[in-house]
């Protein structure tokens, strides 16, 4: 067990926003050489804790002492001059860049009037060998794959001197591979002694990497624990407050006839490329069919053509034997088609709009809300009021904006309205992304309980453990193109992992 | 929190406001002294009203005022000017003045015509002026000038001055007065030089130095070497184009317009200017309404007769004699009535 | 009570009057350093916003095109779009209305009605092509805008030489007293002062807009588009059509302001050498009214009577207008950037922090 000195120290930190405590006299200490998890649901005020730290918000009480000094932190540049670094979720490069200028960006080094950028490539290098990150300084950041990108991040904060890096949410976007790969790389840095704070909800990395772990719930401090004696069942419970289920109960699927039919269908992407290159796929009442594969192999297109919201090359799209390809959102939205999107900020949710007006989003017009052009105020609250008491909507009313309820209780809202809309098909991409524990559960549950009242249900997922937990068929998508089906009974993560990286079942494709 | 924060604004701008106060208490005096040497007549309280222009345009409407401050230091006459900003503010303006019992209001424009019209029917006591329209109102007196006879003379400059044999006009809007200038000019190139090339330019705009330097580049680069504007702070740009031609060894000129702009543009490139006596207008009709023998329901004309238009003094610098000795010639034809100027 | 006390004690509120209040501050010092008094200056200009019947009417009149301007703009800020072409739309209202006003004969009132519909629509119509522009073609409705206004301007020029020039002069012919929407008793009650319908349709404007907005189907396919177009286009809106119409009904708005100058005003239209320049003011007026229905009211009514009792401090305290454009702007600079008073407003709280630690 790490033992070494206190490098951070945070002592009662409280932040109030209006109408919610995001945190509530937090404490922690972070040693040197220590990798300390920080975990919560979402909006626990994991985040907000964070960026206290980092210097984009003020406590209303407490302090933080950098190595036994109390120091106030007003702005992110004096953390970084602090020797504190952040990789976040979101990536901040510039695409058409290279990696040397996007690590440099903001601290030029100069020479003469110009800047010294072979200097600045050899040390990126030198870092690069000594930390294992095996970066290479010329790429240009657009093309190298996003666990590079990823690490570009790392880079830039070990070049500008970080002894302490904190990772939020690092292995959200990440393969399966690429998250291992990641594992390694942190512990390779505290061996070289720099301290991690890892903020995460994804309890298997806490058990894998993290010597101890600071729970939060609610922005109150639970607990501090040495990971290497507790389990992910204690964490789980510690971090939602009730006891956790992992695997989600499901009886055996009961499969009706064909409900959606799709034959040889071809989809372009914005670029002009085939992102969807003659699939083909049926999915019949009463199941669930799980398509994994890494982000970006035409998953997002697919989902795009079954819902209108993009034009079709050629094939056909049937549900129940009619067609829809020429449809628009709405005309795929009246044939049954329900949709959780994938990124509900873009998609799902208009966020300045409260939770009555997200209710709606997609029948404000029918009869029942709209007489002549008005808008039925009492028949959309009594909506939203349904959703919010049938699903746990956890909001301070149905006016709130929903961009300021957490990400679990945004997406409850769009499960909500798309299953109120009692569709035929459900389409749920990546539903639980960015979920806590607690969350995913209810979200699997309810996914289930579509199949289970008969319904199709089209899951799209990068996670293999939700795919696993909750298809009863999978299919591998990779390029544009099936390549692989299995069954959750049948697979395990390791093939799942070698399909969705383009290797062929039972070999590799030469 | 946020209402200290109010406070001590709040208390900066008392403060602000009392000091400003005591600071302006002894410059007012001071402005106050000029007290009138003579006086013509009574003295009276003189307002005039710009169309969207400014008093600083180095033209028209600085003309007038400079005729106003004139009145001003001769007699100790009260005089103020309003700029309004849009074409609804002209009315409002005028009112300004007549409700404060001003004795005249100039209107320096002809796009006031209405307005003056309408404020002189609603008003019969109040005493208005306008220039360069006509406004047929027992109360008001309308100055209008030949601005094509002495657009003539400048035009027999340039015909006899120009080396290219190209002379070029930039307007303002193409409005009745700006074609007065333009008809003269091109009538005067026409008497003395019948081959050459007169290339008229409308910017539409009084107000847009920017587009007049470029209006001035465009015929300059056609081999245009002699400018006539009339189009107000427009006028500005191509005198800043020559400038610039000039100071790289081109040999362009521009003729000034309404004062004698060589005074504010100097002689390398103003060539001379076509004076239009607004000051004199505004001054001598001011002084007459002192004097009682205010023309008023009258319009008077001003032109060469009247020496209400004429070519500016100092252009004996560039202009070599002879050719002003032809310009006194057309002069006097002009004024006998031999020749009829043209106005479009 | 409780929403009302509420809204005003909304942060953007607080920067709204902070901004004002610097904006006034700003223009103070500045007058001291020009050498103006400037306490006699906001005087005069209180006066000759209040001072009699008279300017309380013109200010009244000076306000109710900045209404319209304001709500136009806003309508397609609430879009998520930038509609600068309000002056072009103002012109195609005024044109639309003179020739209803000037070359057909009707008997009154209904004149005016039918003016005032064809200078709305011909100003809809105008707005709507930004939008079909946009839409059809991909067009950014920032440039299209700004060509449209020069459009409008030089065209009605050419509509006007051609059948209503009013010879020698460089306007229009007048309309005909039938179409005048005048008040002529209110008028009358105010010395003159050029009071007409189109005060009485603001009001209505205001709440309608505030309606339509908030309460209809339309106004939440506008905010739905405007807030996130990628889930309205999600929740299957024809974001198109919304786009369109949105410019359609600030264009509509626009055009309202134009025929009411020509209608109410002016009588006539001048062949002007630039647009009003109201719909840029209407930016302002959206801006600082945060594009809602009552505080477009109020901006309306601080922009109209600063610009009207402009001339008032140039004539009691002989400032230039200029400083009036400038206090206004240093009003929206500071709207515009609400991060310059938060951090003024931080400041202070933090300094008072340290003050109490240390």
């Amino acid at each position: 067990m790490h033992n070494g000195e206190i490098v951070l120290e945070l002592k009662g930190i409280t932040k109030r926003f209006p109408g919610i405590v995001a945190n509530d006299q937090i404490s922690l200490q972070l040693r040197k050489g220590e990798i300390h998890a920080l975990l919560g649901e979402n909006g626990a005020g994991k985040s907000t804790l964070m960026n206290i730290v980092f210097g984009l918000y003020q406590p209303d009480e407490g302090i933080i002492e950098l190595n036994g000094q109390p120091i106030v932190m007003d702005g992110p540049n004096k953390a970084i001059e602090c020797g504190i670094g952040m990789v976040h979720q979101h990536f901040k490069l510039v695409p058409p860049f290279t990696v040397t200028e996007n690590i440099i960006l903001g601290m030029e080094p100069k020479r003469g009037f110009g800047t010294d950028l072979k200097g600045a490539a050899s040390r990126i290098a030198e870092l690069s060998k000594q930390y294992g990150l095996n970066v290479n300084p010329e790429a240009k950041i657009e093309s190298i794959s996003i666990g590079m990108q990823q690490r570009v991040e790392i880079m830039k904060t070990l070049y500008r001197g970080a002894e302490i890096i904190i990772f939020d949410e690092p292995t959200a976007v990440l393969t399966p591979q690429e998250i291992t790969e990641l594992l390694q790389i942190m512990k390779r840095l505290v061996d070289e002694g720099k301290s991690i704070l890892l903020i995460t909800h994804k309890l298997k990395e806490i058990m894998d990497v993290a010597d101890r772990c600071t729970i939060i719930r609610r922005g109150k401090m639970i607990e501090t624990v040495t990971v290497a004696d507790t389990n992910q069942e204690t964490l789980a419970e510690k971090m939602v407050g009730h006891r956790v289920q992992f695997k989600t109960d499901k009886r055996p699927a009961n499969p009706q006839d064909s409900l959606l039919d799709i034959a040889n269908l071809v989809v372009t992407a914005e670029n002009g490329q085939r992102a969807v290159d003659g699939i083909s796929l049926s999915i019949r009442a009463g199941e669930v069919v799980g398509i994994a594969g890494v982000d970006g192999n035409g998953q997002t297109e697919l989902i795009e053509a079954i819902t209108g919201m993009r034009p079709i090359e050629s094939g056909t799209i049937r549900l129940e034997g009619r067609d829809v390809k020429h449809g628009s959102p709405r005309t795929a939205s009246e044939a049954g088609i329900s949709y959780i999107p994938q990124d509900r900020h873009k998609h799902g949710l208009v966020l300045d709009f409260d939770v009555s007006e997200n209710a709606v989003l997609k029948s404000y017009y029918e009869e029942r809300f709209n007489h002549k052009g008005l808008l039925d105020r009492q028949a959309i609250e009594e909506v939203a009021e349904r959703h919010v008491e049938q699903f746990d909507i956890r909001t301070p009313g149905i006016h709130t904006p929903v961009r300021s309820m957490s990400g679990g209780n945004q997406q409850k809202l769009i499960i909500a309205r798309e299953i109120a809309k009692e569709p035929k098909l459900l389409i749920a991409a990546q539903p639980t992304r960015g979920l806590d524990v607690g969350a995913i559960e209810f979200v699997h549950k309810q996914l289930i309980a579509e199949r289970d009242k008969g319904k199709a249900v089209l899951l799209v997922s990068f996670e293999l453990d939700e795919i696993i937990n909750v298809s009863d068929r999978i299919l591998v998508m990779f390029n544009g193109r099936f390549v692989g089906e299995t069954t959750p009974e049948t697979t395990s993560d390791q093939e799942l992992g070698l399909l969705m990286a383009g290797k062929h079942q039972g070999g590799d494709r030469g | 929190m946020k209402k200290s924060m109010l406070l001590v604004l709040s208390a900066i701008l008392l403060f602000s406001f009392a000091l400003a106060g005591c600071g302006s208490k002894s410059g007012e005096s001071s402005s106050s002294g000029s007290a009138p040497e003579e006086s013509g007549g009574k003295k009276l309280k003189v307002g005039m009203v710009t169309d969207m222009g400014s008093v600083n345009d180095k033209s028209f409407n600085q003309s007038a005022w400079e005729g106003l401050q004139k009145l001003k230091e001769d007699f100790g006459y009260e005089v103020k000017f309003l700029e309004p900003k849009n074409d609804a503010e002209v009315i409002p303006s005028l009112n300004q003045f007549v409700k404060n019992k001003y004795d005249l209001t100039w209107a320096t424009a002809e796009t006031l015509d209405a307005a003056v019209k309408q404020i002189a029917s609603e008003n019969p006591d109040a005493k208005l002026g306008i220039i360069d329209a006509g406004v047929e109102v027992p109360n008001v007196a309308s100055v209008l000038f030949k601005e094509n006879e002495g657009a003539f003379l400048v035009g027999v400059i340039a015909g006899l001055m120009t080396k290219s044999n190209k002379i070029g006009f930039v307007g303002g809007m193409e409005i009745p007065v700006i074609k007065r200038f333009e008809a003269g000019f091109r009538e005067g190139i026409k008497a003395v030089n019948p081959d050459a090339s007169f290339k008229p330019l409308y910017t539409g705009q009084f107000v847009r130095v920017d587009m007049g330097k470029s209006a001035a580049s465009t015929l300059y680069n056609e081999g245009v070497d002699i400018i006539f504007h009339a189009s107000g702070l427009t006028g500005n740009g191509v005198f800043n184009e020559a400038k610039e031609r000039v100071a790289r060894g081109e040999r362009v000129w521009v003729i000034g317009v309404d004062k004698d702009q060589s005074l504010e543009f100097g002689d390398e490139i103003t060539l001379t200017s076509m004076i239009k006596k607004v000051d004199e207008a505004v001054y001598q009709i001011s002084k007459d309404l002192a004097d009682g023998n205010f023309p008023d329901g009258k319009i008077t004309y001003m032109g060469l007769k009247e020496k209400g238009v004429d070519v500016a003094p100092t252009s004996s610098k560039n202009v070599p004699q002879d050719i002003l000795d032809k310009v006194e010639q057309y002069r006097e034809q002009i004024i006998e009535g031999k020749i009829q100027v043209p106005t479009t | 009570m409780n929403k009302l006390k509420a809204l005003f004690a909304g942060e953007s509120v607080k920067i709204s009057l902070l901004s004002i209040v610097l904006g006034l501050l700003i223009g103070a010092i500045v007058m001291i350093a020009g050498g103006y008094n400037p306490l006699l200056a906001y005087q005069s200009m209180l006066e000759k916003i209040f001072g009699n019947a008279y300017d309380m009417g013109e200010a009244l009149r000076a306000i109710v095109p900045l209404i319209f301007t304001g709500l136009a703009v806003a309508i397609a800020f609430r879009a998520g779009m930038f509609n600068i072409g309000v002056d072009g739309q103002i012109v195609m209202g005024s044109l639309g209305a003179l020739m209803v006003g000037n070359m057909i004969s009707m008997p009154p009132i209904i004149h005016a009605i039918v003016a005032i519909i064809a200078g709305t629509l011909l100003g809809g119509l105008w707005g709507a092509l930004v939008g079909v522009l946009k839409t059809k073609r991909g067009i950014n409705e920032v440039i299209s805008c700004i060509m449209l206004n020069w459009t409008a301007l030089y065209l009605s020029h050419m509509v006007i030489k051609a059948f209503m020039a009013e010879e020698g002069t460089s306007r229009s012919q007048s309309i005909q007293e039938s179409a005048s929407i005048q008040i002529n008793w209110l008028s009358g009650l105010l010395d003159g002062a050029r009071i007409h319908w189109g005060f009485a349709l603001a009001v209505v404007a205001l709440i309608a807009y505030h309606f339509y907005m908030n309460r209809t189907k339309w106004g939440y396919e506008i905010r739905a588009v405007g807030n996130n177009n990628h889930a309205a286009k999600y929740a299957g809106m024809n974001v198109s059509q919304v786009v369109i119409r949105t410019f359609f009904l600030s264009g509509m708005l626009g055009g309202m302001v134009g025929t009411f100058e020509v209608l109410g005003v002016f009588k006539y239209m001048a062949i002007a050498s630039a647009t009003s320049g109201l719909g840029f003011d209407g930016i302002a007026v959206a801006l600082l009214g945060m594009n809602g229905a009552l505080g477009i009211l109020l901006a309306a009514a601080l922009f109209g009577s600063l610009m009207y009792g402009a001339q008032g401090m140039s004539f009691g305290a002989n400032v230039p207008g200029e400083v009036i454009k400038m206090v206004i702007s240093i009003i929206i600079f500071f709207a515009a950037a609400p991060g310059m008073i938060r951090w003024l407003l931080n400041k202070t709280k933090r300094s008072k922090q340290a003050n109490r630690e240390g």
